[in-house]
């Protein structure tokens, strides 16, 4: 077993601790006063981390130089997709209970959920193309261009977020800054590969 | 006060508070004696240590009321675990902990402002103003939920009464304490402090309007509002000030903090209103605690007999 090979299972395992927790809590009576809310709320910040956490991938592995992290990346990718698509099945089924006509409404005229839906609508292509036959199939420069789409999600994430608290914006804020630092390196990697090199 | 739906839950079904104590000892050995022998710190969490309930002093004579509504009241243990108080926290969990060591006594209540005559109360004499009855009231919070929960107190009528306002006090306004001291919440700027409400003085001597020092029969926890809060069942909970330092009564309307802080979020007002949405989230629907579906909202909280109080008046406007 190499290196990548036992990372890959300590992430895999750990990934599954959000889950396991709300499980645990569920079947223990502890998920407290209001456990749908308790539930969204906790999706919803495992999406985001996981969202910041493939963000940082390729960052981590330039500074670093340990180029084998990239190896990471899908797996976290797609468990960000595994959150976020809880999240979004706690909302209709949870807090909607299905009801299709009240979630088009919510969709249409609640500005965070607009967002909140956006960016996990946006996950959805690249979750299914996250395979070794897609990556082929679209050629690496388009797979590459799609898979950017990851950013938009992230700052809607962020915004919806900002947008449903009430008045304490200090955790949407942290997710911003973590965000922006995120996105300003790739602005500066790209701007210092665009600068002619002498 | 009719209701629409039979309840969901049987009030058999609802955890004597006893139980559930003794329960959550149990819960809590056997999952710390779990923490130790596997992985100890990343399962401490896992348990709620804010559960240990502290019993408060009984509360004596308590008469019944008739705005009593007979609906099931929402557990001891999520009336006083679930909190938005942001004095403490703005994590609904926390106040519960960290109100722990609040010092409710000694404690006093300024009456000032358009009155005959300022006085410093002490809010045990305030409490002996009248006999102390059991309310048992719904109470919606902004965000869309919902409890019941049994207050005990007597009509705010009779502290405003005894306090003679002159006649140019067309408002009462109501301060928390500020002491970030014993509120850690208050080191924040997350909200203006002190927090600040307020009523029209009609609306503080409707009946309804309770002024309450007590719960579930034994005097107020901290992490409710102790020792002096004001209960307004027809209006968004955030109007239901706590911790009350000072009443003040003013010609003008007062200037409330949430208004302060999102004016075109937060009005005055703040009528329970299913047809007026929030601009960002819906009002037509609540979740009841310990409820799975959600339930509509009604006019006023189901509070009609104050619907008199705002008539001609457009609340769309004056949300």
């Amino acid at each position: 077993m190499n290196r990548l090979r036992l990372t890959k299972i300590a992430i895999f395992l750990a990934a599954l601790i959000p889950l396991a927790r709300l499980v645990w809590k569920a079947l223990h009576d502890a998920l407290g006063a209001n456990p749908i809310e308790l539930i969204t709320h906790s999706t919803g910040d495992w999406t985001l981390i996981l969202i910041l956490t493939t963000l940082s991938i390729t960052p981590l592995r330039r500074i670093t130089r340990q180029y084998w992290l990239i190896g990471l990346r899908r797996m976290i990718g797609l468990f960000a997709f595994f959150y976020g698509t809880l999240h979004f099945l706690t909302y209709i089924w949870l807090d909607k209970f299905f009801d299709v006509h009240d979630m088009l409404h919510d969709v249409a005229k609640r500005r965070f959920i607009t967002v909140g839906f956006s960016a996990f609508v946006l996950m959805i292509p690249l979750a299914l193309t996250s395979t070794k036959g897609w990556i082929r199939r679209l050629g690496g420069k388009n797979w590459q261009r799609l898979h950017r789409l990851i950013y938009l999600t992230g700052i809607l994430a962020v915004i919806h977020y900002a947008w449903l608290v009430k008045a304490d914006l200090r955790k949407p804020i942290e997710y911003a800054i973590a965000l922006s630092l995120l996105l300003l390196y790739r602005v500066g990697v790209w701007l210092s590969n665009k600068a002619p090199h002498v | 006060m009719l209701i629409g739906k039979p309840p969901a839950i049987p009030s058999s079904e609802i955890t004597p508070k006893q139980t559930y104590l003794n329960r959550r000892k149990f819960l809590a050995g056997a999952a710390i004696a779990g923490a130790a022998a596997a992985t100890g710190v990343a399962f401490r969490d896992l348990v709620d240590p804010a559960l240990t309930a502290q019993a408060n002093a009984k509360i004596d004579g308590l008469q019944k009321s008739s705005f009593s509504t007979s609906e099931n009241q929402t557990p001891y243990k999520d009336v006083t675990n679930y909190n938005n108080f942001y004095e403490f926290s703005t994590d609904k969990y926390s106040p519960a902990e960290l109100a722990k060591n609040f010092k409710p006594r000694p404690w006093t209540v300024t009456i000032d402002g358009e009155v005959k005559k300022k006085q410093v109360l002490d809010v045990d004499a305030i409490i002996k103003m009248s006999a102390p009855e059991e309310r048992i009231y719904r109470h919606r919070c902004v965000e869309g939920w919902s409890i019941v929960v049994p207050w005990v107190g007597f009509s705010l009528s009779e502290l405003i009464k005894r306090a003679d306002p002159l006649p140019k006090a067309k408002f009462v306004e109501f301060t928390t304490l500020y002491d970030p001291k014993q509120m850690p919440g208050q080191r924040t700027s997350v909200l203006q402090w002190p927090y600040l409400e307020g009523l029209r003085m009609d609306e503080a001597m409707h009946p309804l309007a309770l002024l309450c020092f007590g719960l579930y029969g034994e005097e107020l926890p901290n992490q409710n509002g102790a020792p002096l809060r004001i209960v307004i069942p027809w209006k968004y909970g955030f109007k239901s000030a706590k911790s009350i330092v000072r009443i003040r009564f003013t010609s003008g309307q007062p200037y409330n903090t949430w208004q302060q802080s999102v004016p075109n979020e937060y009005g005055f007002y703040s009528n329970v209103n299913p047809n007026v949405d929030h601009p960002r989230w819906s009002q037509a629907k609540e979740r009841r605690l310990g409820e799975f579906f959600k339930r509509p909202t009604l006019m006023f909280n189901g509070y009609d007999q104050v619907a008199s109080l705002y008539s001609g008046m457009d609340l769309k406007k004056n949300f």
